[in-house]
């Protein structure tokens, strides 16, 4: 119904194009869903010599990843909800205040996430060793927050920036102190940016290898559990079933994600 | 007027700078209760911020305000008994219209019941019944604009504040929304102080006006007070068309060098031989320029002193098709004594 809006159809041409695109954005993601059931330990041969689910239950039984799942599981939590907080009220501070070197502390804060995660990576490692802070959950935590920060501050700021700053003058004047007006409105209007920058943040942490090599000591978080694992070819199957776990699992959220967005969007365009 | 001694704000030698500007500077000002009280001024003249340091939203740099007796000065916006209607309405894009006008009451944790009631109760007053429902986004800007003065009416403020509310109206609705306003404040008998830009606007709606120009009051009376008796040039100028005259022309006219100014309306246009009557002044000059407008019609007259006077004359007669075969012609320009107004300066 939408579509009938925007112009004429598209030719043949623009609509295998379009398809190109998209399969070779996701075949490969479907050939590792495909080797999770070969019985083969170690090569990809095509088509599969056979059908198996044993992967399924090595998978389960290693012990080993699911450590590596639940430290990734916690660091990415903890980055986020750090970096939702921090993210917000950097947010609040350049868009409401004017004060010195606030374009500065913007442009700090942008910074890590224009950085090579590898400097990132050196820098951290060489101030935690300059101050003699033994590597932890935490060190991995600051690590992951440091670009985490950064994409809830963007977002948040984007939003508040579209938001009318009358309205929290409105809420103010209608005897609102500043937490009623945080929780009736400012809230509500950056919920979905806050989802967004959240998720976002969410998928950065989840996945990171380069700064965490440098700030995990001997903690291993999934992505490198998964890297580790190109050392060892006999396990390729089971890194396979760890890969398509991974995607399932962050199908939903980024699913959820853009319903929510779609249909704040919509609201939007209904004014004026 | 005398029904309450204490007046619903007052102004103690308030100023407030931004730096090296004087936004507002020493003003003086007393809002009497259940008026309608305009402040009138072109943009920057301190009008909004005098507003805004009454809502709270501003400090001021020096002096005190009181509502009703209080000094208010310090304390912030949702600790004042007065409520704001924004010129750009700042609803809540995310509540629907009830919510919107609840939302002072839902701050103040009032339930729910009673809240809905006024919700209803103030959607009737501004004639939005059967809106409650809809989302601000899904009302014209009449109507946002209603639900703005509703939201702001829900708590029974003693002073409310309307800052420049119709300017993104176009002419007719707001035409009609100052008639309504109008009878809104009469209606409930709140004080309303009313900032804007369109000195017609003041007019119509006020009990009083107060003029601002540079961060000070140039004057503060009646609608009929600051058009027939400008105080100053600028309030002569700002507030309608004026014709200000002075030098040689005045001394001959008036006796004294002072600067006066008429209203082009109260300047009659004679031909070169008519004599003034008694208790009126004459001055000749050339028409230079004739715009018919239907209703009056506008001369530009050059008069002997160099100095041009506009002149308004209402299209009563007959004759008034030919009113462009004037141009040109030699004329005797008429007014009374009592219509010359002395502007000081």
């Amino acid at each position: 119904m939408r579509s009938n809006s925007f112009g004429p159809k598209a030719s043949w041409g623009l609509k295998l194009a379009a398809l190109g695109g998209l399969l070779f954005l996701h075949v490969p993601i479907l050939i590792i869903f495909l080797y999770t059931l070969t019985p083969d330990e170690t090569t990809y041969t095509f088509p599969l010599p056979g059908i198996t689910f044993k992967w399924f239950g090595i998978a389960l039984q290693r012990e080993d990843l699911w450590r590596a799942l639940t430290l990734s599981l916690k660091v990415a939590a903890v980055a986020t909800i750090a970096a939702l907080i921090l993210g917000t009220l950097a947010a609040a501070a350049v868009y409401r205040s004017n004060f010195f070197g606030r374009e500065a502390i913007s442009f700090l804060l942008i910074l890590p996430i224009a950085l090579p995660g590898i400097v990132t990576g050196i820098a951290l490692r060489t101030a935690l060793g300059g101050f003699d802070i033994p590597f932890s959950f935490w060190t991995i935590v600051i690590g992951h927050a440091t670009f985490c920060v950064v994409v809830v501050y963007n977002n948040v700021l984007a939003r508040f920036r579209r938001m009318q700053g009358s309205q929290i003058e409105a809420s103010m004047d209608l005897g609102a102190n500043s937490f009623q007006t945080f929780r009736y409105v400012i809230f509500p209007n950056i919920a979905t940016a806050l989802l967004a920058g959240g998720m976002l943040a969410f998928a950065l942490s989840f996945d990171e290898v380069i700064v965490t090599t440098f700030t995990a000591g001997q903690d291993t978080t999934l992505p490198i559990w998964i890297f580790s694992q190109l050392t060892r070819p006999r396990d390729r199957p089971v890194t396979n079933v760890v890969a398509m776990f991974v995607m399932l699992i962050t199908f939903v959220p980024i699913f959820l994600a853009q319903r929510l967005s779609a249909q704040s969007s919509d609201t939007e365009g209904e004014t004026k | 007027m005398s029904n309450s001694p204490t007046p619903a704000i007052r102004f103690n030698q308030v100023s407030r700078y931004f730096g090296d500007v004087k936004a507002v500077d020493q003003v003086n000002l007393e809002v009497r209760d259940g008026e309608f009280f305009s402040m009138l001024g072109p943009s920057g003249s301190g009008k909004t911020t005098c507003l805004r340091m009454i809502a709270g939203f501003d400090r001021p740099t020096s002096g005190q305000i009181f509502l009703y007796g209080q000094d208010v000065s310090s304390l912030p916006p949702y600790e004042r008994d007065v409520n704001t209607v924004f010129q750009d309405y700042a609803l809540f894009p995310h509540m629907n219209v009830a919510d919107n006008i609840a939302y002072g009451l839902m701050v103040k944790k009032v339930n729910k019941s009673e809240r809905m009631r006024r919700a209803d109760e103030m959607l009737e007053l501004v004639r939005l019944t059967g809106f409650g429902k809809r989302k601000p986004s899904q009302l014209s800007g009449g109507q946002r604009q209603r639900v703005a003065l509703a939201r702001a009416l829900v708590n029974h403020p003693k002073v409310l504040l309307l800052d420049e509310p119709l300017g993104a109206l176009d002419l007719k609705l707001r035409q009609q929304m100052q008639v309504e306003l109008k009878s809104i404040q009469q209606r409930v008998g709140i004080t309303f102080i009313f900032v804007t830009h369109d000195q017609e606007e003041a007019l119509t709606m006020s009990d009083r006006i107060a003029v601002f120009n540079e961060g000070k009051i140039s004057q503060v009376g009646t609608p009929a007070e600051i058009y027939e008796r400008p105080a100053s040039p600028f309030v002569a100028g700002f507030v309608g068309t004026s014709n200000l005259i002075g030098g040689e022309v005045a001394k001959r006219l008036t006796g004294s060098d002072k600067m006066f100014s008429i209203r082009p309306e109260k300047i009659h246009l004679g031909n070169v031989n008519s004599q003034p009557e008694a208790g009126m002044v004459s001055l000749d000059g050339a028409v230079r320029d004739v715009v018919y407008l239907g209703l009056f019609t506008r001369y530009l007259v050059e008069t002997e002193g160099g100095i041009d006077l506009m002149v308004v004359e209402q299209n009563l007669k007959t004759t008034s098709m030919d009113v462009l075969s004037v141009k040109g012609q030699k004329v005797r320009l008429f007014w009374h004594k009592d219509h010359i107004n002395p502007v000081g300066g």
